[in-house]
């Protein structure tokens, strides 16, 4: 609110600039320094600000939907960089794939917090003031408010306040009785639905509650991801994960070091469906049955499926992922083992068409790497290669390449997927073409020039588990639901006031205490198209306790 | 398109029938579209028989029009009510003696043509043995049965006859696109939907689309009305009114007020289903909430909604401002239903198509 002395400053600068329109004919009342930073706060909390920042959240969050985002998937916006080159680094640049953590994004939520505040606060206040605030007067007239109305009623006028009363005592509504100057009740005055605006405050409040749950569970959660071949386990310590996401107030040397043993992997497809059908091959059922082990603790059974996670030490176990990871050895021509392991291959498509690569440091003179696809039903066309053409293990082959070389050229470190070929060269077969070799369950293929051999063992399965701690999960939660019940509150309550008068009814003229004429009026604050059907209806109440309309 | 299905994982007579009943129920509803629209058509004409039967009668209501005080129900009965008169509702009153056939058999074909489109949710469910939400075919069933369970129900406590067109037509468009676009042959589902908040999060979604649709129908007609209330005098100055049977709905502000009351149910639904849905996002993918298209999208709905109810608070928002953001919103609600479903890539890839 703009005090006194800025009136009057406004008003003298206003004299003054009558005096000099000549001059300069459009001067602003000078604000001052605190002044502007007052004109700035009530801007930012009016509700046109706060509709023109909603408006803009909503613009502001749909190139998120639009555009590749790093944060769900860094490879489509590699893709997208790499077909879109002119337009490409410009939304880079201004953060489009990483949207909703860009400044713009932040900026907008941040004022929107504020605006939230700003308009909280000065409302908390008011509303505290309401709750003491006195019952208010009883209109001289009734028939003067929005809606009222009258009728008589066989009962004396202090058995129809009674009844009244009781009614707006069951309506939860704060009431006073008034008296004549004799002391006898005459009317009553009562106000309901002030928990309206308590519900309001409570929505908006908890929003706020909520923005601040999420962002505790960004600074002090982690979450891990692994690739666990069936029969093997991982141990949850920072070096395990294949990837690791922390917030920056995680110190990673302290993660319970649990430990899950995933001992088989069960996945059903869809394959009672005609082959054209799109459902065909779809996933039916993920179940990994693992073994999971606190230290100190003795181990436990138990099984992890999609929408049933395992809690350990206050994290979840999600499986998120399941593949293959086909079991191969390699030997040298002297049938010594370089390699022997399950190797997991990423899915690249709904039929588990997978890639993978096997490194063979222990080559020598030159390291191996293979690369190529597992296909657990394979079918080789002459126009798309190796594909498969159902995710589960009917046909199963490993098609790879070969390369020798070094396979780690600057010792960074590099996706175990795939392999570096700087300083490797091709492997030719006897043709002179790229070798190429096809190797299914049991088999054991020659290497030429005396390379040694690949065995394929066997094909598991891989489990991918996610693992996570987000403590702002569930505070966030009870925000939430504390601010629909809040929403709720104020979209149905009712901020009313309600006046009951009664009087003895005139019988031709003669005043007759045995009969009454009941008079009510009521208004709403705000929009209250459901005025005059409560008002029928507290009549109603009130005639029927009476008993004797 | 349509094969009858031919998944054995479900029971192919029962989704045969559900289909039957998809196909009976947008027939019925064209009907009563049709009868809808000939008691719209025939509003002027009853309107002006009313006028005349009012002049008839103006004599005699004349010497018999007393001041309506209190009236007592001596001994017996409820206490007769006086209450101020209200300006009549053209809806309401009006031509109230005169009985609306058309429109009652509008009425009467909205109500089998709700049953059958229950029918069809009904008998999909069984023959799949699981909630029918799981592809956009179901939400699409499912979302348009919601829109004529609202709409009967509302029908039971107010007279909404002169909406019937505006909510059957909408409801027949989407069932053909059921039938013809999105349908999805009867089958499992991915491990993910295997969830009772399959039921919670979706049912509650597809509710307040329903209610939403609804309200976009009012605030389609609020436009209409209030361009003719613009126009009005220019019309009359012209030589009479255009558009006469839309006399026939209430004016701008109570359809105004109406198509709010109607977000207003809505909103907290909306809401309800951003939490269901981050809860469920929690248990199958292990986040609450990880910036999917169609979480995005969800959200952008609710905020432009929580704009429209704030900007009905705002001076110089009201009215035809805040109606333009209600428009906005649904606008939203399709992009999220028909564009994010099939063409963004995000991790609710389940429309089937």
């Amino acid at each position: 609110m703009t005090n006194a002395t800025d009136r009057k400053s406004a008003a003298q600068s206003a004299k003054a600039s009558k005096r000099e329109r000549r001059e300069s004919p459009a001067q602003q009342p000078k604000l001052g320094f605190f002044g502007t930073l007052r004109w700035l706060w009530r801007q930012l909390t009016s509700m046109r600000t706060a509709l023109f920042l909603l408006l803009i959240l909503a613009v502001a969050a749909v190139p998120g939907s639009i555009f590749p985002q790093t944060n769900i998937d860094s490879t489509r916006v590699t893709n997208y960089l790499a077909e879109h080159r002119t337009i490409g680094p410009w939304l880079d640049r201004f953060g489009f794939f990483n949207v909703f953590s860009s400044p713009w994004f932040a900026a907008i939520y941040l004022l929107l917090v504020i605006s939230l505040l700003g308009c909280i606060i000065p409302r908390t206040r008011k509303q505290v003031r309401a709750l003491h605030a006195p019952i208010p007067k009883m209109p001289r007239r009734l028939d003067r408010l929005p809606e009222h109305r009258e009728c008589t009623i066989d009962a004396s006028p202090q058995d129809v306040l009674q009844a009244a009363q009781s009614v707006l005592r069951a309506k939860r509504y704060r009431f006073r009785v008034d008296t004549t100057a004799e002391g006898v009740p005459q009317a009553i005055a009562a106000e309901g639905g002030r928990l309206r605006e308590a519900g309001n405050l409570l929505f908006h409040t908890c929003l706020v509650f909520v923005i601040i749950a999420v962002a505790y569970g960004h600074l002090v959660g982690w979450n891990g991801q692994v690739i666990v071949p069936a029969g093997q386990g991982f141990t949850s310590t920072a070096s395990r994960y294949d990837t690791l996401d922390t917030g920056p107030l995680v110190n990673i040397a302290n993660l319970t070091p649990f430990s899950i043993n995933v001992n088989h992997m069960d996945v059903t497809f869809e394959h009672d469906v005609p082959s054209t059908s799109p459902q065909y091959g779809q996933p039916r059922d993920f179940v990994a049955s693992v073994t999971a082990k606190l230290p100190n603790m003795a181990p436990k059974a138990t099984t992890i499926e999609v929408n049933h996670a395992l809690d350990i030490a206050s994290t979840e176990v999600y499986l998120l992922g399941n593949g293959y990871a086909p079991k191969v050895t390699v030997r040298n021509a002297k049938g010594q083992i370089l390699y022997a392991d399950e190797t997991p291959f990423l899915p690249q498509n709904n039929n588990y068409t997978s890639v993978g690569a096997i490194k063979v440091p222990g080559a020598s003179p030159k390291q191996l790497g293979f690369f190529g696809f597992f296909l657990p039903t394979a079918s080789f066309s002459s126009t798309q290669g190796p594909t498969s053409t159902f995710p589960a293990l009917n046909n199963p082959a490993l098609v790879l390449g070969l390369y020798e070389g070094n396979l780690f050229p600057d010792g960074s470190p590099q996706s175990v997927y795939t392999l570096d070929t700087q300083q490797m060269t091709q492997v030719k077969g006897s043709d002179g073409q790229p070798l190429r070799l096809l190797i299914r369950p049991g088999q054991t293929v020659k290497l030429p020039d005396k390379l040694g051999s690949i065995t394929l063992d066997s094909v598991p399965r891989w489990a991918g588990l996610s693992v996570r701690y987000d403590p702002g999960k569930m505070p966030a939660l009870y925000g939430a639901l504390l601010a629909l019940l809040g929403l709720i509150m104020s979209m149905t309550l009712r901020r009313r006031r309600l006046f009951v008068k009664v009087a003895a009814a005139a019988d031709e003229g003669e005043p007759d205490d045995r009969r009454t004429l009941v008079t009510i009026g009521g208004l709403s604050k705000g929009e209250d198209p459901r005025l005059p059907v409560g008002l029928d209806n507290l009549l109603e109440s009130i005639v029927k306790r009476t008993g004797k309309p | 398109m349509i094969t009858a299905a031919t998944d054995h994982v479900a029971n192919a007579a029962l989704n045969t029938a559900s289909i039957h009943f998809l196909w009976s129920s947008a027939a019925v509803l064209t009907l009563a579209m049709l009868a809808f629209g000939i008691d719209l058509a025939g509003f002027p004409a009853r309107d002006a028989r009313a006028k005349e039967r009012e002049a008839e009668r103006a004599k005699a209501l004349e010497n018999s029009a007393v001041a309506q005080k209190v009236a007592t129900g001596a001994g017996g009965g409820t206490a007769v009510l006086d209450s101020a008169p209200r300006p009549a509702n053209p809806a309401e009153g009006g031509d109230a003696e005169e009985k609306r056939k058309w429109a009652g058999i509008g009425m009467s074909l909205s109500w089998l043509g709700g049953l059958l489109l229950v029918a069809n949710v009904v008998f999909r469910a069984w023959s799949v043995d699981r909630p029918p939400l799981a592809n956009m075919y179901e939400f699409a069933a499912v979302g348009t049965m919601f829109v004529m369970v609202a709409f009967l129900g509302w029908s039971l406590r107010k007279d909404v006859r002169w909406l019937g067109l505006f909510v059957v037509a909408p409801v027949v468009l989407v069932e053909m696109l059921c039938a013809v676009v999105f349908y999805t042959a009867a089958s499992s589902v991915l491990p993910s939907l295997k969830s009772p908040w399959l039921m919670i999060h979706v049912t509650v979604a597809t509710l307040s689309i329903a209610l939403f649709t609804i309200a976009f129908s009012l605030t389609i007609l609020y436009f209409i009305q209030l361009w003719r209330e613009e126009k009005d005098e220019e019309w009359q100055a012209e030589g009479g009114a255009r558009f006469r049977f839309m006399d026939s709905m209430p004016k701008s502000d109570v359809l105004d007020r109406t198509s709010y009351g109607v977000i207003i149910l809505a909103f907290p639904l909306w809401t309800f289903t951003l939490i269901a849905g981050s809860i469920w996002a929690q248990k199958a993918w292990g986040s609450y909430w990880t910036w999917d298209p169609k979480e995005v999208w969800t959200l952008v709905i609710w905020v432009v909604y929580a704009a429209y109810l704030h900007a009905r608070l705002t001076a110089g928002w009201t009215g035809k401002k805040a109606a333009y953001i209600a428009l906005a919103g649904f606008a939203c609600i399709l992009v999220n239903y028909m564009i994010v479903n099939v063409f963004f890539v995000g991790m609710h890839s389940y429309s089937g198509m």
